[in-house]
């Protein structure tokens, strides 16, 4: 039994399709409030995979993911840097990934560095207003980056223009590196995991998902939990049975996941 | 008092100080410089390391953001705006930062804090300042202006309340007085109502307090129980009017419908013709209802009864939906009322039954033009277009951090709507089938649950059935209120794991407190049983409200729900997980079924149940229709002069587009050919056709993961640029099983400026919600409606006439669709009075035309049988269903192009089911590529938007088209709206068959083109690019 621990707190409000990609990947998700794990830390330890959903955590008022990353730096760093130290695959959806970023666990140390013990890394990245300062929905072109080193998006290379998309809604997407020269040292590390190819929310370099070096942690503002059927699809009702056929790219994103849990249980 | 100022870090793109600049300049006050920065206010006793501690850990993110303690230093040449809430406005920012706050340092108690903007620009006057602070920075309604940085000394907080009771000496009060009374008081009850409690008050030898005159004044509100809709009515219709609506284009009579009134149900027609009706709402819209149901639909589960109408979507589980109007707190403050308005109508979703899942949202607003000169809006109300940016914000804000997408909507413009938009929100929500009844038990507690109460929003329920004037901004700011989503959040969070504890849910009955607040709420579920309450156990924003206050409250996020004693401590546990709070009001049940409130023990109310729902005198409404009697166009409005704004002249569009010049060109040549590409164009960019995408977009519509027809469709960049009939989603994902909204909205069928007729309007409307819904593949056997009135007053017999006709036609619409309404509201009073300040005389009446939005919702059997309105492949046939008659009245081509008077277009109501049925028929045997509804601007719009939706630059799709088949007129063939149409895409194999298919249920179809890859729309008279066509399109609201 593969088991997915899936963080929520107010205002989360992606967690029923996170539990269900998770669910529909052959593992069994686990949908806990963020009071009861920094409570019981000890259900970061069993998990085999934890999700950080999609939503407005304790209403993103101040920024988004603020308030819930704080909550992690402050009460649950030692779970959580256990869990990515035992390769744990954790993912981060559009308000999961800000809240990953602001905790530092994305981009995370250098290869071959070791994950602080006593707080979590500095955040050198951020996920400010988009370039149009309003919240935009849509669905974008992407680019599963082929030297990335990220697990979670394995096969995913080299999807065709018009399946190779996902969902995407945020206001607050821009992602922003604090230091000139961070892009460049991710993107030869492979840490850069996806990108958009039509870079509407003015992040740079157009990245659209981040990993840690290893690979494991995978933080993107897109939702690949909104794409698990066809029918999800913006134009499935022009698409070819062709085209259609198999697992969409989203729930290909999960099913990764699941099997490199696996191999870390065995 | 620590003062944080939070700003992008030098070098970092501030894109909200962009906005600001393009505001500055949307207002002709250009801006040479801008930039923004969050202010904290935190009053609390914090050493300099917990000041850093707050700012670098919570408020700012130091990789992009720095931070100032104190107000920094305004550059020189720099002038400073600050935007704070006014003192009890609901903050919800600074809600966060204090739990926040408390949760950093450990604090026993969070301190209090406040949230402001400031602005710093520069190249601006005094006077440009002014304005960019007042038109967009702030809105004086809910937020103070400060021109310097503003650190108070303390934080606004209330003094202590102490007990004093207060009553009316009612009983010797004349009927001036009683008037007086209730104009200054607020209570907006009629004499003859006023009159019932004097009698009543007379009858038992007592005054009544003020909390008791507040409840029945909130429980009788126009409201809280429709009582125009429900009133005894009599109806005459003048001679008949024919001659003035004889236009050029096809009308053989008059511009209304004879409408046969014998044989209706509760409709008696006296010797001289006038009709009686006991109950218009029972006696039409809800009496289709039961007929329907009678006669074997058997799939509604809750009809009118409860806060929202369910029916069953499969065996396990019911789909409730509930539509409603915020259009009074929208005018004043567009964010807070549009977000408060789709807030509400989400706790009645969730308030419904034993509590459902809101699942989808939607949205329709009506507002004037957008290029409306400044200087024509009358004082006390907003620019249309700042109204709109509003609306759409607050819909957003909310809808987004609920979860909950907002999938469907419409937005049309009109100038009558310059004092008064509408703006109807929606909500759908999923509820299992064993949880759609509640009922509370005497014994119950009464329990609140989530918001604290404030006095925010008091008097919202009688404020909104007033009519707006230019000094309501003023008067009724309190009836304002700023919507906290996450707090509505934790409530649903809270409610649905206490709905599904085993083996039954934790409570016995719930409902929201909306309008009348507690008032309302323990007043309706009480209603048979009585209720105790005491009021100091509500847990308050701060001190200082009266009992009354607390009673009448309309404070925002709360549910009421009956608990049974035993089952209250698991409640309050799982509601201590979610972050709720959590109050015990009173207990349900009192010996003579009375309402009875105490404030610390004292008594200072009692009620009878049945002097409150059973007392309200209901007087005879007089309505008339018929020549020279015009609805929505009032002469004289009592006192004064007056003038009402012209319906028929249109619009206004963009500024420059090409709709002026097609207006001022005036009608089309008398003959043949006429150029048809310049009047597509500026059809396609009337904002009310135009793409909405600009709004569509700022709305999660995919959230749930559910969405299987979104709405915008075809390819594109950003996934979809067609516009999309009805929206679809997969409510329990897996089961292959849909949901379908849409909606029908028809004004221009009853305009009364273009001889309308309200009853043609009401059939038009339903025709067109279902053939909306029919496009996507909902079937429409199972199709259930719902009906919000937005009309001018109903004390005027004319309107009253107008909303008579048009329930008789929501009556024969429902029945020939078999489409069961299943809830409605309705908004009264829509006018606006302009008075000049000096002589408090009244200048104008602006009264909105009758409005009638129908909402649709489907079931959709198989979602991979979906079909989208984006043309999918050349070689494919076009087909179009229904008949094309010459009736232009009220048509959008008539209004554009200046053409003369004709009748409006009349629905067959048996052409029309069958049309639906045909169309269905065809698309669940996946003989139709694509299908859409011919609605506004006629075939040829309907054309272009298929091929605007399914062409794009690097796959072109055109199409030739020939309508002469459709009509001889080649105006009417290309532009008249007439009903029960629907646009077909479908292989050129299976042409002939679905041809067949429709000719045999007795249904026009005519193949009236063919798709080429020639990326071009071409017919007589017509030869133009998808691509300009798209440009004509998407420009006009691409804000």
């Amino acid at each position: 039994m593969t088991r997915a621990l899936v963080i929520r707190a107010a205002g989360t409000n992606c967690d029923a399709e996170l539990c269900r990609a998770f669910e529909m990947a052959g593992a069994s998700p686990d949908l806990v409030h963020l009071d009861r794990v920094i409570a019981e830390p000890r259900r970061m330890e069993d998990a085999d995979l934890i999700g950080f959903p999609g939503g407005f955590s304790y209403g993103d008022d101040i920024a988004s993911g603020r308030i819930f990353a704080m909550r992690v730096r402050e009460r649950l760093w030692p779970a959580l840097r256990g869990a990515v130290v035992r390769g744990c695959p954790v993912i981060g959806v559009c308000n999961g990934f800000q809240v990953l970023v602001q905790v530092g666990l994305l981009p995370g140390p250098a290869r071959g560095e070791e994950w602080p013990i006593d707080a979590p890394p500095t955040p050198t990245a951020a996920l400010c207003d988009n370039v149009s300062a309003r919240y935009e929905d849509r669905w974008c072109g992407v680019e599963f980056v082929r030297e990335s080193v990220c697990v979670w998006t394995r096969g995913l290379e080299g999807l065709g223009d018009e399946v190779g998309r996902l969902p995407s809604a945020h206001g607050e997407g821009r992602l922003v590196f604090g230091t000139p020269g961070t892009l460049a040292r991710l993107e030869s590390a492979g840490q850069v995991a996806l990108r958009y190819k039509d870079n509407y929310n003015g992040s740079e370099g157009a990245v659209a998902g981040l990993c840690d070096a290893t690979g494991r942690v995978f933080g993107l503002m897109p939702h690949p939990e909104r794409y698990l059927d066809w029918t999800r699809h913006p134009w499935w009702t022009r698409l070819d049975e062709g085209q259609r056929r198999g697992q969409t790219p989203g729930l290909r994103i999960f099913i990764n996941a699941v099997e490199a849990a696996r191999s870390v249980a065995v | 008092m620590v003062r944080i100022e939070v700003r992008a870090r030098e070098g970092v793109t501030d894109p909200r100080a962009d906005a600001v600049v393009r505001q500055g300049a949307s207002l002709g006050q250009p801006i040479a410089r801008a930039s923004t920065a969050r202010v904290y206010l935190i009053e609390a006793a914090l050493t300099d390391a917990q000041v850093r501690l707050i700012a670098e850990r919570l408020l700012a993110a130091p990789v992009v953001e720095s931070w100032t303690r104190g107000a920094s230093p305004t550059r020189s040449g720099e002038a400073v705006v600050e935007v704070h809430p006014l003192p009890g406005v609901m903050d919800p920012a600074a809600q966060s930062v204090r739990e926040a706050i408390r949760d950093l340092l450990s604090l026993d108690a969070p301190p209090a804090v406040s949230t402001g903007w400031r602005y710093d620009v520069s190249g601006l006057t005094d006077e440009g300042v002014r304005l960019l602070a007042e038109r967009q920075l702030a809105n004086r309604a809910v937020q103070a202006i400060h021109l310097a940085p503003w650190t108070p000394a303390s934080l606004p907080r209330g003094t202590a309340y102490r007990l004093r009771l207060t009553r009316f000496p009612l009983r010797e009060l004349d009927d001036g007085a009683l008037e007086r009374l209730s104009r200054e008081a607020h209570l907006f009850l009629s004499l003859p109502e006023m009159r019932a409690i004097r009698d009543h008050y007379r009858s038992i030898g007592r005054e009544p307090t003020d909390i008791e005159l507040e409840t029945l004044a909130q429980t009788w509100s126009e409201h809280c129980v429709h009582k125009t809709l429900k009133s005894r009515v009599r109806y005459s219709e003048a001679a008949k009017r024919d001659s003035e609506t004889r236009g050029e284009r096809g009308s053989e009579s008059g511009g209304g419908a004879e409408i046969r009134w014998e044989g209706r149900p509760g409709h008696v027609v006296r010797d001289d013709g006038t009709v009686e009706i006991d109950n218009l709402l029972k006696r039409t819209v809800a009496a289709a209802t039961h007929e329907l149901i009678g006669d074997g639909v058997d799939w509604t589960l809750s009809v009118f009864k409860d806060n929202s109408g369910v029916v069953a979507f499969d065996e396990r589980w019911g789909v409730c939906v509930k539509v409603e109007t915020h259009n009074r707190p929208s005018a004043i403050e567009p964010y807070g009322g549009a977000a408060t308005g789709i807030g509400g109508c989400i706790r009645d979703v969730i308030g419904t039954g034993l509590g459902a899942k809101p699942i989808a949202s939607t949205d329709v607003f009506v507002v004037a033009g957008p290029a409306t000169p400044a200087d024509e809006v009358p004082p006390g109300c907003l620019h249309p277009r700042r109204v709109l940016t509003e609306v759409v914000a607050g819909v957003r804000d909310y809808g987004n951090r609920m979860g909950i997408p907002t999938i469907s909507g419409a937005v049309h413009f009109d100038d009558r709507h310059v004092g008064n938009p509408l703006v109807f929100c929606g909500c759908l929500g999923l509820i299992p089938r064993d949880r759609v009844r509640g009922q509370a038990r005497a014994g119950d507690l009464i329990v609140a649950l989530g918001g604290r109460t404030g006095r925010d929003g008091i008097h919202g329920a009688t404020f909104s059935s007033a009519e707006l004037t230019d000094t309501h901004a003023d008067e009724f700011s309190h009836a304002v209120q700023i919507g906290n989503a996450i707090e509505e959040k934790r409530v649903l969070d809270a409610i649905l794991r206490a709905r599904d504890e085993e083996p039954t849910p934790l409570y016995t009955a719930m409902t929201d407190c909306g309008a009348g607040g507690f008032s309302s709420a323990v007043g309706e579920m009480g209603s048979a049983l009585g209720a105790q309450v005491d009021l100091e156990r509500a847990p308050l924003k701060y001190a200082g409200l009266s009992y009354t206050e607390i009673w009448i409250s309309e404070a925002q996020e709360r549910m009421v729900l009956a608990v049974p004693r035993d089952r209250l401590p698991a409640l309050e546990r799982i509601c201590a997980e979610e972050g709720v709070e959590l109050a015990v009001l009173g207990t349900f049940g009192t010996p003579g079924r009375e309402l009875v409130l105490r404030y610390e023990g004292t008594e200072v109310g009692r009620l009878s149940m049945d002097l409150l729902h059973d007392g309200l005198p209901m007087p005879t409404k007089e309505a008339v229709w018929g020549d020279g009697v015009r609805p929505g166009q009032s002469g004289a409005a009592g006192q004064g002069s007056s003038e009402t704004a012209r319906p028929g002249e249109g619009t206004r569009g963009s500024a420059s587009g090409p709709c002026l010049a097609v207006s001022r060109s005036g009608c089309f040549p008398a003959t043949p050919p006429h150029s048809l590409t310049d009047p597509l164009k500026a059809l396609l960019s009337h904002p009310t056709i135009a793409s909405k995408h600009w709004i569509v977009r700022q709305y999660d519509h995919e959230v749930q993961g559910g969405s299987v027809v979104k709405p915008l469709v075809g390819p594109g960049r950003a996934g979809g640029r067609g516009p999309s009939d009805a929206s679809v989603i997969e409510p329990v994902p897996g089961t292959g099983r849909g949901v379908a909204v849409g909606c029908g909205l028809q004004t221009g069928v009853g305009d009364p400026g273009a001889g309308g007729d309200p009853y043609l309007m009401a059939l038009a409307a339903i025709d067109e919600c279902v053939r909306n819904l029919v496009c996507v593949a909902a079937d429409p056997s199972r199709i259930a409606i719902l009906d919000n009135f937005c009309w001018p007053s109903c004390e005027r017999p004319e309107n009253m006439g107008a909303l008579v006709r048009a329930c008789a036609g929501c009556y024969d619409g429902a029945k020939a669709y078999r489409t069961p309404f299943v809830s409605g509201k309705d908004s009264l009073n829509n006018q606006f009075k302009v008075t000049d300040p000096k002589t408090g005389r009244v200048e104008r009446l602006i009264e909105i035309p009758p409005t009638l939005l129908i909402t649709g919702l489907g079931i959709v059997p198989d979602v991979r049988r979906c079909v989208t309105s984006d043309a999918k492949a050349p070689g494919n046939v076009l087909l179009l269903v229904g008949e094309t008659t010459g009736d232009l009245g009220g048509s959008m081509i008539q209004r554009l192009a200046g053409l003369g008077p004709s009748r409006v277009p009349r629905t067959d109501l048996k052409q029309g089911p069958s049309a639906a049925r045909g169309v269905a028929d065809a698309i669940r045997a996946g003989l139709v590529r694509s299908a859409h509804d011919c609605s506004e601007g006629g075939v040829l719009v309907a054309v272009a938007e298929m091929l605007i939706g399914g062409s794009t630059p690097e796959r072109p799709i055109g199409a030739a088209i020939d309508l002469a088949r459709a009509h001889a007129d080649p105006i009417v063939a290309a532009f008249a709206e007439s009903p029960s149409r629907y646009v077909l895409e479908v292989s050129s194999d299976a042409a002939d068959h679905v041809t067949a298919g429709l000719a045999r249920a007795g249904v026009p179809i005519v193949r009236v083109g063919v798709l080429d890859g020639s990326g071009r729309l071409r017919a007589v008279g017509l030869d133009a690019p998808v691509e300009d066509l798209a440009r004509a399109w998407l420009g006009p609201l691409d804000w």
